[in-house]
């Protein structure tokens, strides 16, 4: 093996306290890049939460709708044109819109409603950990999420509140259906979330459509489009992907997240990049040394290229110890930083991009070398 | 195959700028001879280091040649002058220039490293080299661990283990004591004479002028004597662990 990994790391690890600083530019940046992205594939993910649990091939939106939650409303006379295409299986209303929750001791919180018939099976509440969500018509039933409880001021389940003057009742209990709003979710039938959200009979928020096992699908689309005049018809990938970059995007919370990243990124190529630049003219006599002996430039800039991959492996392993904690601590709050495999894998690139990057201020100071100092000296 | 390694003709060198200006080298003729010890001398500001430096290829002349084990450095950059360097000049310096994170042999494999040379082979090479300079069982130590005549010895060590044709010592003895002085000058005079290496070593040292071929004198940047050294360096006694 060549020498230039150990000239890299003896360089590395002879100076400790300058090895710690380096680490802490670059973990400090890492895990700013990490939580930051974490935080937007997490909100990329909880703001389509609603889509993903949907059972539905299509939807039907009011035309220009931005998200799940926008709340402008389609005609239900749809509903009839849309079940009578060939290869419909079925178009199920949704009702959704915010409203307010009031505790028994009088205080109000705002929810978001969340009504469809739960007999369709297309849009109910997922994870059901008490209850029956059959029951929501019986009752003025609702189902909410147990990490609410504080918020919404109940205990558990067959709690009462009002919602729009009218009584409630909890019959089921999730575990995991966060807002990224932090408004929580209420799920409820139909028919009660047109009375929680003020909708009128004749129109809901959308149509969720199931086309038959073997339905054409872009006949299927093309047609329900011939019915449907200004609404639009969405698959369910291309309503998540509107409702991702209205939230991410059109909010300004991704281009937030995005440039805190490029923050660490700066942070962490100016940190990494001035401890290689002292390391580096701490031992300016031994790269001149090398250099008389006849040493190509490619050698030398090596040695500090290898200093920053080892600054960026270090860097990185301990950035991603500390991004394992925190996504752990996150896991089960209102907003989890999400870490996948891609991510990590970027950010791995991305660190190793940063450090030798940050040697090329190292190297130019090494291209000046004057081989002849060694004898100055 | 010619007898001379490294040639110099009509060499002229300035250097500095404005008042500081000071013609260093004024047409220096010079020939080092394979199986030669060749001593530098002259006073402070003679222009011996100068000399010292282009015909290490480290310098570049305003004017003349210089030709290193055939080829010329006349219009080559620095990376070709480096590779001239790499394949053919060996260099001990006066402050021997170890690495100080580096084990003695790895000092030493640092020069084959370089060359393209790695692993065991290169490994098992510092370790003959410093065993010929009599520091095989310092070989896994530090310099910070070895005294001033240790650290020049595996200086020595790494300039030989390439096997070089010219080897440019530049003041090699002047941070030494008597008996380290004679040790180091006995190695470089073996270099010379059983490697059949071309040896120049600048120096004002008068107690290494036993060891010399030939002595030559530079004053303002002209040769102004060459003289052949005496027999004492006959009746030098080999070095500890020699064979060079």
């Amino acid at each position: 093996m060549s020498l230039v990994m150990t000239l890299a790391s003896r360089n590395l690890f002879h100076d400790w306290l300058r090895f710690i600083a380096t680490l802490v530019g670059i973990v400090f940046s890492v895990v700013l890049v990490m939580v930051q992205m974490g935080l937007f594939l997490g909100f990329g993910r909880m703001v389509t939460t609603m889509i993903d649990h949907a059972n539905a091939d299509l939807w039907v939106v009011p035309k220009s709708a931005k998200s799940f939650e926008d709340p402008s409303l389609l005609d239900l006379k749809l509903r009839d044109k849309v079940a009578s295409v060939d290869g419909v299986a079925s178009a199920v209303p949704l009702v959704i819109g915010f409203s307010d929750w009031r505790l028994d001791t009088g205080e109000m919180t705002p929810v978001f409603i969340v009504g469809a018939d739960p007999k369709a099976g297309v849009l109910q509440p997922w994870n059901v950990v008490e209850g029956d969500v059959r029951e929501f018509a019986q009752f003025g039933g609702v189902a909410v999420d147990r990490t609410y409880f504080d918020r919404l001021g109940i205990k558990g389940l067959g709690a009462t509140a009002e919602i729009r003057g009218r009584r409630v009742k909890v019959v089921a209990l999730t575990d995991g259906i966060r807002s990224f709003t932090t408004t929580p979710y209420v799920f409820v039938d139909l028919k009660n979330a047109r009375l929680y959200t003020g909708t009128p009979p004749n129109r809901a928020s959308s149509l969720m459509i199931r086309l038959k096992p073997d339905a054409d699908r872009a006949k299927a689309i093309d047609a329900i489009r011939d019915h449907v005049g200004d609404a639009e018809v969405l698959t369910s990938n291309e309503f998540r992907s509107r409702s991702r970059s209205f939230w991410l995007f059109g909010t300004g919370a991704g281009a937030a997240l995005f440039a805190g990243a490029l923050l660490g990124v700066i942070v962490g190529t100016v940190i990494v990049a001035q401890t290689l630049y002292s390391s580096t003219k701490d031992h300016l006599s031994e790269f001149a040394t090398l250099r008389a002996m006849g040493s190509s430039n490619s050698y030398i800039y090596n040695v500090i290229i290898y200093q920053a991959l080892l600054n960026a492996v270090f860097g990185f392993v301990l950035a991603s110890a500390i991004g394992y904690v925190v996504v752990q601590m996150t896991a089960k709050s209102a907003l989890p930083i999400v870490i996948t495999p891609w991510l990590v894998a970027a950010l791995l690139a991305l660190t190793i991009v940063m450090c030798v990057s940050s040697g090329i201020v190292a190297i130019i100071r090494v291209v000046r070398i004057d081989p002849a100092s060694v004898f100055m000296r | 195959m010619s007898d001379i390694i490294v040639e110099a003709r009509q060499l002229k060198k300035t250097l500095g700028k404005g008042a500081g200006r000071v013609q260093a080298l004024r047409g220096v003729d010079l020939a080092l001879r394979r199986g030669e010890l060749t001593l530098l001398m002259g006073p402070s500001g003679s222009g011996k280091t100068t000399l010292l430096l282009v015909l290490g290829c480290m310098l570049t002349p305003d004017s003349g040649t210089v030709t290193v084990c055939g080829t010329s450095t006349s219009g080559a950059d620095k990376e070709a002058l480096a590779r001239i360097r790499r394949d053919h000049i060996g260099f001990v310096f006066q402050s021997y220039h170890l690495f100080p994170t580096l084990k003695a042999a790895q000092n030493v494999q640092l020069a084959l490293d370089i060359r393209g040379e790695h692993g065991r082979g290169a490994a098992k090479k510092a370790r003959e080299a410093l065993a010929l300079v009599g520091l095989a069982q310092k070989a896994n130590a530090r310099p910070g661990a070895l005294s001033g005549g240790e650290q020049q010895r595996v200086a020595i060590a790494r300039a030989f283990v390439a096997n070089p044709s010219v080897i440019l010592a530049d003041e090699p003895t002047s941070a030494l004591d008597s008996d380290n002085g004679r040790t180091i000058m006995r190695l470089l005079a073996e270099a010379a004479h059983e490697r059949d290496r071309a040896v120049l070593v600048v120096t004002h040292d008068p107690r290494v002028i036993p060891f010399a071929d030939r002595i030559i004198e530079i004053e303002d940047g002209i040769l102004v004597d060459e003289k052949s050294g005496g027999p004492e360096r006959l009746r030098v006694p080999k070095a500890a662990g020699s064979g060079l």
